[in-house]
This record gives C-alpha cells, sequence and structure tokens, in this order.
C-alpha cells in the first residue's frame, strides 16, 4: 500500500513570528496511502506544520513537496497564486471549527469549488455532492443550511466538500476538538473510512485512542521540533523520550477527570 | 395654525419633495459607487490605493458636508468645474456619504470569519472567487442595516443644498416663509414630508434586511 517515493515531503520546515521559533527544522515524509498523526502540547507548532503543507501559513524557511511539485515556489505573485491555487485543489483541509460556508445549503458548499475549478455542470456538481454526502452519511440532509446542522454533522459535510474535490492527501486540524463527546464519534467513523480506502492523511489530534487504532505513524511535536516518532504502538506504550512520557502521562491524566 | 395656508402651498411642498427624492436617490447611488470604490481601496494589497482610501475617508469625514459643497459649487469654477446647482448637490453629497458607506462596507467585509477564507482558498478557490462567492455574499447581508443609517443621514443631508439654492424640500420652506412670513408652518410641512420620505426607505430596508436572512 505505500511506496518507498515520498508522497508528502517536508524539508527543514522553518518558520517564525519576527524572534518566535515556532517550527525549527521540521523534516517529514509521508507515503501514498500512509496515514500520520501529529500529537503535541498547545503551542508546539502542530498547526502551524499543517497549515504549511497548503502554504496557508506559508514556511520562513525549507521546502514543501507533494509528488513532484514544489509547494511553497518562490514566485512573483501572479504566478503564485496561479500555481497555488492549482496545487490546493490535491490537498483537502478540514478545520477544528468546520468553516462551512453558512450562506450556502450542504449542496451548495459542496458544490461551489468543482463548479468553479473543475467546469463541472450543475447536474454533474449535484452527482458528485450527492456521492460524496452518500459516504459521510449526510445524503438526507443535502438542503439544509449548516446553521441548521449539529456540530458532528456540519464536520461531515466539511469533509464531504474537501473529498469532492478529489484530493491527493487530506489535512485534518483536530477535526473533532470543537465537538461535544457524544459527536466525536461519528467524525471518527467517517476518518477511519478513509482510511480503509487508504486515503493519505496528515491528522492533528489530541484523541490519542483514536491515533492509536487509525494511524501508521505518529509524531510527538515539542517547541517546534520532532521530539520522537513511531508506530502507534511504540510512542504510545513504550515511548523513549522523557517529554514524550510528560506528555502522554498529562494527557492521560488530564482525560481521566 | 395656518391649516388653510399649508392646504393652500402644498403642492409645491410635494414637487420639492420630489426633488429631495431624486436628489437622495441619485447621491445613494453615487454613495454606493463611491463606497464600494472606497472599500475595494482601503482593503487592497496596494498600500498607496489603501492611502488613498484612508486619505479620502479622513478628509470627508473631518470636514463639514457644507464646507464641502460650498468647495464643489462655489470654488469649482475657478479650476475649471461648472456645475448647476443640483449637479453639485448630488456629487457633493454622493462623494460624502460615499466616504461613510466606504467604512460600513469595509466594516461588514472585514467582519467575515477568517476561517471562511481559508477554507475558499483551500479548495483551490483564488483571492477573486473566494471573494464573490464567500465574502460577498455574507457581508452584503451584514451592509444592509447600516447601509440604511447612511441613507437615512443622507435624506437628512440633502437639506444642505438648500444653501447652494437647490428647489428641495428646505429651500421651498424659506422661500415660502419669506412671502408668508409663518415659518411654523413651512417648516412643518417640509418636515413631515422627510418624514414620509424616511419612513418608506427605512421599511424598504428592513424589508430588504428579512429578505437576505439566510434561515
Ligand atoms: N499569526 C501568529 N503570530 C504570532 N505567533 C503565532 C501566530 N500563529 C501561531 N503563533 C504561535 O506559534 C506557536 C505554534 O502555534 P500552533 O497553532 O502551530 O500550535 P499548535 O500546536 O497547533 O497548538 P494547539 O494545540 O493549541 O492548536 C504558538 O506559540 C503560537 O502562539
Ligand atoms: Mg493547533
Amino acid at each position: 500500500m505505500t511506496d518507498e517515493k515520498p508522497f508528502v515531503d517536508i524539508r527543514h520546515a522553518q518558520k517564525s513570528y519576527g524572534t518566535l521559533e515556532v517550527l525549527k527544522d521540521i523534516s517529514l515524509t509521508v507515503n501514498r496511502g500512509e496515514i500520520v498523526a501529529i500529537i503535541g502540547p498547545s503551542g508546539s507548532g502542530k498547526s502551524t506544520l499543517l497549515r504549511a503543507i497548503n502554504d496557508l501559513d506559508p514556511l520562513t524557511g525549507g521546502e514543501v513537496w507533494l509528488e513532484d511539485t514544489q509547494i511553497n515556489k518562490q514566485l512573483p505573485h501572479r504566478q503564485y497564486e496561479k500555481h497555488i491555487n492549482q496545487v490546493r485543489q490535491d490537498i483537502g483541509m478540514v478545520f477544528q471549527h468546520f468553516n462551512l460556508f453558512p450562506h450556502l445549503t450542504v449542496r451548495g458548499n459542496i458544490t461551489l469549488a468543482p463548479k468553479m475549478l473543475k467546469g463541472l455542470s450543475e447536474a454533474e456538481a449535484n452527482a458528485l455532492a450527492e456521492e460524496q454526502l452518500d459516504k459521510v452519511g449526510m445524503l438526507e440532509r443535502i438542503d439544509y443550511y449548516p446553521s441548521q446542522l449539529s456540530g458532528g454533522q456540519k464536520q461531515r459535510v466539511a469533509i464531504a466538500r474537501a473529498l469532492a474535490m478529489k484530493p491527493k492527501v487530506m489535512l485534518f486540524d483536530e477535526a473533532t476538538s470543537a465537538l461535544d463527546p457524544e459527536l466525536v464519534e461519528e467524525v471518527n467513523l467517517v476518518m477511519k473510512k478513509l482510511a480503509e480506502e487508504h486515503m493519505t492523511m496528515i491528522i492533528v489530534t489530541h484523541e490519542m485512542g483514536f491515533a492509536e487504532s487509525v494511524c501508521d505513524r505518529v509524531l510527538f511535536m515539542d517547541q517546534g521540533v520532532v521530539v520522537e516518532e513511531g508506530p502507534p504502538s511504540v510512542i504510545f506504550r513504550n515511548p523513549e523520550n522523557e517529554r514524550t512520557k510528560n506528555f502522554l502521562r498529562k494527557h492521560l491524566a488530564s482525560n481521566k477527570e | 395654525m395656518d391649516i388653510d395656508l399649508m392646504m393652500k402651498v402644498y403642492p409645491f411642498f410635494l414637487k420639492a419633495a420630489w426633488v429631495t427624492v431624486q436628489l437622495s436617490v441619485l447621491t445613494a447611488i453615487l454613495g454606493l459607487i463611491c463606497g464600494s470604490l472606497g472599500a475595494a481601496a482601503r482593503l487592497s494589497r496596494h498600500a498607496v490605493l489603501r492611502w488613498i482610501g484612508g486619505a479620502y475617508v479622513s478628509f470627508i469625514r473631518g470636514t463639514p458636508a457644507l464646507i464641502q459643497l460650498f468647495i464643489l459649487y462655489f470654488g469649482g469654477p475657478q479650476v475649471g468645474i461648472q456645475l448647476d446647482a443640483f449637479e453639485a448637490g448630488v456629487i457633493g453629497l454622493g462623494v460624502n456619504i460615499g466616504a461613510y458607506m466606504t467604512e460600513t462596507i469595509r466594516g461588514a467585509i472585514i467582519s467575515i470569519d477568517k476561517g471562511q477564507v481559508e477554507a475558499s482558498r483551500t479548495l483551490g478557490m483564488s483571492r477573486f472567487q473566494t471573494f464573490r462567492k464567500v465574502v460577498l455574499p455574507q457581508a452584503m447581508r451584514l451592509m444592509i442595516r447600516p447601509l440604511g443609517v447612511n441613507i437615512n443621514a443622507l435624506i437628512k443631508g440633502t437639506a444642505l443644498v438648500a444653501a447652494i439654492s437647490v428647489v428641495e424640500l428646505t429651500y421651498t420652506a424659506q422661500r415660502y416663509i419669506g412671502s408668508t412670513y409663518k415659518p411654523f408652518e413651512m417648516f412643518l410641512m417640509s418636515g413631515l414630508l422627510y418624514m414620509v420620505i424616511i419612513y418608506v426607505t427605512g421599511r424598504a430596508v428592513t424589508w430588504l434586511d428579512n429578505k437576505a436572512k439566510i434561515v
């Protein structure tokens, strides 16, 4: 299921805000079909790293590649915009706060970009929306507005919206953190389904149980560096680094409250 | 109160009210154009445009509208701008209210959650597509009421053009006071007609605002 050539390749990523170094020389490769979880304390740079992949938060140093395309190319403004709009179609992103378009129905949310960017007809876009919504179990809500949905339903629609662009890789930034506990599972199930279909995924999460059951590899980040990485069985059961151990211990303790 | 006199002169006031309506409509249209351009400038990527937009807003909001009208109408000919009183009124008031509308429109646009832009951009939509399909439709709904407030101010502001002798409601009242010596009745009649215009406009704004509600 994975081949040797890196699919997503982050080389020496650096990011500073003024004097604050948020990412300190991070390298990470993800193979096709691989599912990688990024964990770590708040402020460690997880979101920054994830958002650097589609250049939403541009790096101050280093390179990001998707297959044979460098994403964060230095280009004149117009050319850069053209380039980035093209590569972003291949990178789906799911946000903590869903960011559905409130003025559009579920259908409108999903069909907007495929119609604008891929020239799909109304009928083709509708068929696509129905297919994706069926996948996330939201087909019967196709004509609802986001304000009429629960958090879990919104997030499933947001996932369907990203999938409708047929991305090569999906990025999740704490997709379930804003949800009521009883709504987390329905979103996790959708993500598991994607995993079974071998979607390449990079998942920032605070849910260790989910990461352990779904991911092929876990990265523990702290203060802008990858402190430890490995298969979930090792990171969660037998971490080597003291910082990893501390973080997991604290995290388990706070989750038991 | 001299009701008979009021009954006698009211057709002239209706005619004047019509001038006020025309003045208001044209001013509102020009104001919306200036406001849209002003907001675009203030939100531009280019510092020069941002500066121009900022200077426009500061100048207009920092000086009395009456002075702006006088500069245009009395000062204009000196620099080769010949306008009749009505034209000067529309342009002067339109450019004036446009500065306030600039801030209204800009405020509505920047109040849209950044996450909306991010979601759209990560799908691959361009800056312009994102603005047109995601930001603007949401911002438009938010700006209806505050633009209504701007238009309310604009309608009342049209009274200023009496000072450059446009024969609208305020000027008409003044003119009839000259011959009737009944300022109370004359100004009251003008006031009532302003109120009707403002009431109708207010209802239209409420109707639009309700219609624009999403669900
Ligand atoms: N726009 C910004 N300007 C300045 N500092 C920023 C900015 N964005 C993020 N930071 C800082 O960068 C660091 C990393 O932030 P980041 O959001 O990547 O952390 P995170 O690991 O995702 O945390 P969390 O678990 O809370 O989401 C933080 O110290 C944060 O304060
Ligand atoms: Mg984060």
